[in-house]
């Protein structure tokens, strides 16, 4: 049983990610192809929603691979490649979404609500620092001394 | 110690943050939008360019479509295929389309061998005045079809100015799609 277990951990320690790019698919310049898979990396695939086009294995991801690297063989800058794909998808095939005035509230709301928390805390803190024992009144004082002296005797 | 009447309303701000929050994402969850679907890039812009051959050894197939086709009428542009089972689900609302004179259907047959998209249209019938073969796929990725089925509507000059994604279901067919080519045929 303990045996099978390091097997099956000693498989796993080895076993690498699994590559959704087909070797057919790849590009026999590697400066291009090491282009196309960062660019892949960023780009959604619109079948599986949460995968990137270079890690999914549907049909459409794989379209989208190989035109990504036609384009690039065609002289295409990266941008140009990415706006190409961004035409046909929208802004949803960025797996990063872009910064514009309707995600200003996605981009920097979180930052907002720390700071907004954040002064809220400090100024609870400060509050309850400054915070000063009242003296006893006198007739408190009397009352805490008698209490004293019973407890004395 | 004694809070003032203000700060205990500073109190409250985080109960009443989190219920004006909690108001957006309920809206925005009971709204019926499925955040799946993506709204298309191309509505009210020219159909994309396109030349596709006619669905290649079956002698009455309908001709190939292309862009120069897309004018003149409202045109429905259904892409499908013999392989996708959602399509042989629309299939009957596509054919009640295709009735109207007013109109036209065009059908974009994606990925498909010939011989299996002649065999669908025969079993079935075919509702396409025309049939464009997208053999590799590339004439969807321009319109921005991510599944099949996908429905395109056009006005007269050709103009994109409405997509369907998914099958046309009768209620779709109803309450979307014959008002929008209503709409459009004025």
């Amino acid at each position: 049983m303990i045996r099978l277990f390091l097997i099956l951990m000693g498989l796993l320690a080895v076993a690498g990610p699994t590559l959704a790019v087909e070797p057919n698919e790849v590009l026999k310049d590697p400066v291009l192809e090491k282009r196309a898979r960062v660019i892949s990396k960023h780009l959604r695939c619109l079948v599986c929603q949460n995968q990137s086009i270079d890690d999914s294995n549907a049909g459409l991801a794989r379209d989208l691979r190989v035109l990504v690297r036609q384009r690039l063989t065609a002289g295409d800058s990266n941008r140009a490649v990415v706006e190409f794909v961004v035409a046909r998808y929208g802004d949803f095939v960025l797996l990063r979404p872009p910064v514009k005035p309707t995600t200003y509230v996605l981009w920097f709301g979180p930052a907002l609500i720390l700071l907004l928390a954040g002064l809220g805390a400090g100024a609870f803190l400060r509050r309850r620092r400054t915070v000063v024992a009242e003296p006893l009144t006198d007739a408190e004082d009397k009352r805490l001394k008698s209490i004293l002296g019973k407890g004395g005797d | 110690m004694a809070v003032s009447p203000g700060r205990r309303i500073l109190f409250l701000l985080p109960v009443v943050l989190f219920l004006i929050l909690a108001t957006v994402i309920a809206f925005f969850m009971l709204s019926g939008r499925d955040p799946g679907l993506l709204p298309s890039t191309l509505i009210n812009k020219p159909a994309p360019q396109f030349s596709l051959p006619a669905i290649a050894g079956w002698t009455k197939a309908p001709p190939g479509l292309t862009t120069k086709d897309l004018k003149g009428k409202v045109t429905v542009v259904n892409f499908f295929a013999s392989w996708c089972v959602p399509c042989r689900a629309e299939h009957p609302q596509i054919t009640a389309l295709s009735s109207d004179k007013d109109i036209r259907v065009f059908g974009i047959n994606y990925k498909d061998k010939s011989g299996a998209a002649t065999a669908w249209l025969q079993r079935y019938g075919n509702p396409y005045a025309r049939i464009g073969a997208d053999l590799n796929g590339r004439v969807a990725i321009d319109y921005g079809v991510y599944g099949m089925p996908e429905t395109f509507i056009l006005d007269r000059n050709g103009r994109i100015r409405f997509k369907h994604v998914g099958p046309i279901l009768p209620q779709h067919l109803r309450e979307i799609i014959l008002p929008v080519i209503r709409e459009l045929k004025k």
